[in-house]
């Protein structure tokens, strides 16, 4: 179960993507900050507080579940229907520029789920993306703007990104997908 | 002698002269010609073994059935109604007046006969009805229906709900030595409730018919019995309180008897959660201590009689919402082995208790033949086999109706034979070495 | 199973928050409260609460049931439920067809049996029925593959009427153990009551029922609730005040005498409600009578939330209509 993260690299990664968002962007006012749940989330969060740090500026951030979304939802009729979170984004998308955060970035479905499910709550001038781990494999024509580290992976290994606001520590490893 | 034969080897069970042994059964010329060992027996005399673990009784009478014809041929008629008769034992059946036209008038009692002798199977004692057209207002032409051959008079489906009118039918057809049989029920008390009145009613949300109501009319109908000196028969009793009142009347010399059907016997309303309407009936299934109350007095003698109240229907009819679907179930078919499994080997009665309750009493409350092995009497017998496995499966039904509560169920018991004039009606293939029961046919 | 898409990945990571809520509902039709144990009612109730965040958007609706057909069944006249279930259904984007009873072949004489296997011969994923007769749900559900929603089946059960009444109390009660609740009113007939009982009893609150004798629930005590004729004993202390609808047409029943009485004798006032908690909250299922079972200030009163029920409601079967929509949990 190789290590691939450590605690102090996801730090690093993060305070780094948070510099890159303040270089990009001239100014902070529309921005807005969105994570996926579920560790979009923290991860958002802690950028937010990153940026607060650098420029003094509080960013918006809300938090989205694009259960209702899903291009799986009604296909797989077996299992239970996956556990739906609310949707927290108490400011007006319209016009701002809009930074999605999500942990993985792998087939792109999750972020065309996210990008519909933004698209129903207003009209962004426009829309960026950050996740944490970028492992391959896109099944859709995706692209993250702000990646934290780029892992290439088999299809056979599943990459788990825990956050110590999620479970006890903050890590990403890569484990071989249990086979059944 | 081609008409004669004896019936080797078998437990005879006839409560009416005391035989409960192994003894021989002899038949000659439809006739009960002889019962014990060692008789002496004429020349070519054709032997025939019971088969092993059967035992031989006095021909069983359903006292309480629907057979629907005429006017609801739909539901059944009276050859396929027979033919589940002695498919589940019996050799007579005593069947309800609410055929359409009602059993009013001598013409359609001597319809019901002739379709009958047609079918050649079970007996049947017409029931005539107390009023005419069953509309519980004027009476009936008892005289002329008794003349007919009627053995006894209801209004059965619903009571006899005048008082007056319940008195004057004790009185008029006490005069002919006939029993009225009501189904006791305050009707507006019943209020078209669907099941008992209880917990399990308010918690399905249907509409109760409480147990009072039967209560009440049982009550009323004993004290009319007193006081009129007539006879009368309570059908289908269900509750605790009911049962009571029956005994209370025993007790006070009235001249009462009453029937339970084996479902009232094996089921409560716990039966009815998932709105199955195989299970409405009425009287309704009740609670738990009604039924431990009705298998009491079947043990203690307070109940005389276990007949079906077979009512057929058809299953169109009874694919409906709850509220909708018709009162009743079938019986003929599952009796015998409802009572063997649960009442014989549940340890609530003798074997000979059952031949009194399904064959002696009914035949002595409506005066017709049967009941015993006599010398002289009908050759109308039952071959049960106590320890036979049966699994109720409705598409094998003989009778139209598929409406059992039973289906699917599981019980140790079943029929092996019926012979009625000492001819074979029914043969059980299941029970083996039951072909060379075929006799007299 | 290697992960075939990363939005796959909450059901192989579920986080520790989430260990206490089953993955979903056992049942494929919700016909009475009575399938659904405590665990399933909460997360019916979580998934409502995410769900009500839908109905405060700009556009009103998510894909989640795109392509699903959803049959409303309704053989008795109801605006409101029937209102709810729509809305609801199109907030998820399925295809609702309503069937009306008076519009239908039933009028025509066709049996409900008939009526259900037309319609399931037009392959519905849904159907909600509505019906006069108990447990008529229950033959639509053994009649059809599509999944059965009852939406009041007689005097039997109203499923998410309770959901949606539990919903609005945790909502101002936070929690159930130990809360009181009365209900008063018709509850020999009514079918909110039943609901409610057994789902106030999953989740462990101590109900007080109050009603006329005539209009007693039979056995109240089997059903594990405090029964009173006493409205002010009823009321006393209570945390969650519940009417029930009187209907008019009961007075031929012999089950009370007038109106007037009724209100006289069992009607809720503001004077009657001072015994109850400070901070108690009426409900009311609707439709009201108002002046019968409750007095004006009382429905238009601070402590009523008798909207919110209303407003919840397409929450929850919204709720329902996701969850039952899934596979078999468990």
């Amino acid at each position: 179960m190789p290590v691939v993260m450590s605690s102090d690299q996801v730090a690093r990664t993060i305070a780094r993507i948070a510099h890159e968002i303040v270089e990009r962007h001239h100014s902070l006012e529309s921005l807005a900050l969105i994570g996926i749940r579920t560790r979009g989330v923290p991860i958002a969060r802690r950028l937010s507080e990153a940026l607060a740090e650098i420029v003094k500026v509080d960013v918006p951030t809300g938090v989205l579940d694009i259960t209702l979304y899903r291009d799986d939802l009604m296909r797989h009729p077996v299992g239970p229907q996956p556990v739906l979170r609310r949707t927290e984004i108490d400011f007006s998308i319209d016009d701002r520029r809009i930074v999605l955060v999500d942990d993985v970035l792998y087939t792109g479905r999750t972020i065309r789920a996210a990008l519909d499910a933004l698209i129903d709550f207003g009209r962004p001038r426009a829309i960026e993306l950050v996740v944490l781990v970028d492992r391959g494999h896109r099944e859709l024509p995706i692209k993250a703007d702000y990646v934290g580290k780029n892992l290439p992976t088999s299809l056979q290994e599943s990459v788990q990104v825990r956050l110590s606001e999620v479970e006890d520590r903050d890590e990403v490893v890569i484990e071989d997908a249990p086979d059944s | 002698m081609a008409d004669a034969v004896v019936l080797r080897g078998g437990r005879v069970v006839d409560p009416a002269n005391d035989v409960d042994g192994h003894v021989d059964v002899f038949i000659e010329e439809s006739r009960i010609a002889g019962v014990g060992v060692d008789l002496i027996l004429p020349e070519g005399v054709r032997e025939v073994a019971v088969p092993d673990g059967c035992v031989v009784c006095p021909g069983l009478i359903d006292m309480h059935v629907h057979l629907r014809e005429p006017g609801q041929e739909h539901k059944e008629t009276i050859a396929t109604g027979l033919a589940a008769a002695v498919a589940g034992g019996f050799t007579a059946v005593a069947c309800m007046p609410n055929t359409e036209p009602a059993n009013d008038e001598a013409g359609v009692t001597r319809l019901i006969l002739e379709r009958a002798a047609d079918a050649g199977l079970a007996r049947v004692y017409p029931i005539g009805a107390v009023s005419r057209g069953r509309a519980g207002e004027q009476l009936a032409e008892l005289g002329e229906l008794h003349e007919a051959g009627c053995v006894a008079v209801s209004d059965d489906g619903q009571p006899v709900a005048s008082a007056l009118l319940m008195r004057r039918a004790l009185e008029y057809a006490g005069m002919f030595g006939m029993p009225v049989i009501d189904h006791c029920e305050d009707m507006s008390l019943a209020d078209g409730g669907v099941a008992h009145e209880g917990f399990r009613a308010a918690s399905l949300g249907l509409r109760g018919r409480p147990a009072v109501a039967e209560q009440i009319l049982v009550e009323r109908d004993i004290a009319l019995a007193c006081t009129t000196g007539a006879a009368v028969h309570i059908a289908h009793l269900s509750s605790r309180a009911a049962v009571a009142a029956v005994a209370a009347g025993k007790a006070s010399g009235a001249r009462v008897s009453c029937e339970v059907t084996p479902h009232h016997l094996a089921l409560t309303d716990e039966e009815l959660d998932a709105y199955d309407t195989r299970y409405k009936v009425n009287p309704p299934l009740r609670e738990t201590g009604d039924r431990a109350a009705l298998v009491e007095a079947v043990r203690d003698g307070v109940i005389d009689v276990i007949a079906t109240d077979h009512a057929p229907h058809h299953y169109d009819e009874k694919l409906v919402e709850f509220d909708q679907a018709p009162f009743g179930v079938v019986g003929l078919e599952t009796a015998v082995s409802v009572c063997l499994d649960r009442l014989v080997h549940g340890g609530v009665i003798s074997l000979g208790r059952m031949v009194e309750l399904m064959s002696v009493n009914p035949a002595r409350i409506l005066d017709v033949p049967g009941g015993g092995l006599s010398v002289g009497a009908p050759a109308d017998l039952t071959l049960l086999a106590p320890d036979l496995p049966v699994q109720v499966d409705s598409t094998t039904f003989r009778s139209l109706g598929r409406n059992s509560p039973f289906d699917g169920r599981s019980f140790k018991g079943g029929v092996a034979a019926t012979f009625v004039d000492g001819r074979a009606v029914f043969v059980n293939a299941a029970v083996s070495g039951a072909d060379q029961l075929q006799i007299g046919a | 199973m290697p992960q075939t898409a990363d939005t796959g990945r909450d059901a192989h990571s579920a986080g520790t928050s989430v260990l206490s809520t089953p993955a979903g509902l056992r049942t494929t039709d919700l016909l009475s409260i009575g399938d659904l144990s405590a665990e399933e009612i909460l997360l019916i109730l979580d998934t409502a609460e995410a769900m009500q965040e839908v109905g405060t958007r700009a556009i009103k609706k998510v894909p989640a049931l795109r392509g699903q057909t959803v049959v409303n069944l309704f053989f008795e006249a109801s605006t409101r439920t029937r209102t709810s279930f729509e809305i609801a259904e199109k907030r998820l984007s399925a295809d609702t067809v309503n069937v009306v009873a008076s519009g239908s072949s039933l009028a025509k004489g066709e049996t409900l049996a008939d009526t259900v296997r037309n319609l399931e011969a037009m392959a519905p994923d849904v159907i909600v029925v509505r019906h006069a007769a108990a447990g008529a749900g229950h033959l639509v559900a053994k009649l059809c593959k599509a999944r059965v929603i009852n939406a009041g089946d007689g005097m039997h059960e109203h499923p998410t009427q309770a959901l949606l009444d539990a919903l609005t109390i945790r909502e101002h009660k936070g929690c159930f153990d130990g809360l009181r609740v009365s209900i008063v009113g018709d509850l020999l007939h009514s079918r909110v009551l039943r609901s409610n009982l057994l789902l106030l009893e999953a989740l462990g609150a101590a109900v007080t029922v109050c009603a006329p004798a005539t209009l007693m629930l039979p056995e109240a005590a089997r059903f594990g609730v405090r029964a009173t004729t006493s409205i002010d004993e009823a009321v006393d202390g209570a945390d969650v005040v519940m009417l029930l609808r009187i209907q008019l047409e009961r007075m031929q029943g012999h089950f009370f005498p007038s109106l007037r009485e009724y209100f006289r004798c069992f009607g809720m006032t503001a004077e009657r409600l001072r015994r109850a908690a400070p901070d108690a909250i009426i409900m009311h299922p609707g439709p009201m009578n108002r002046g019968v079972e409750i007095a004006s200030d009382v429905a238009d009163g601070p402590g009523s939330v008798i909207l919110e029920q209303v407003a919840n409601g397409v929450a929850i079967r919204m709720a329902v209509l996701y969850l039952l929509s899934g596979g078999q949990g468990g």
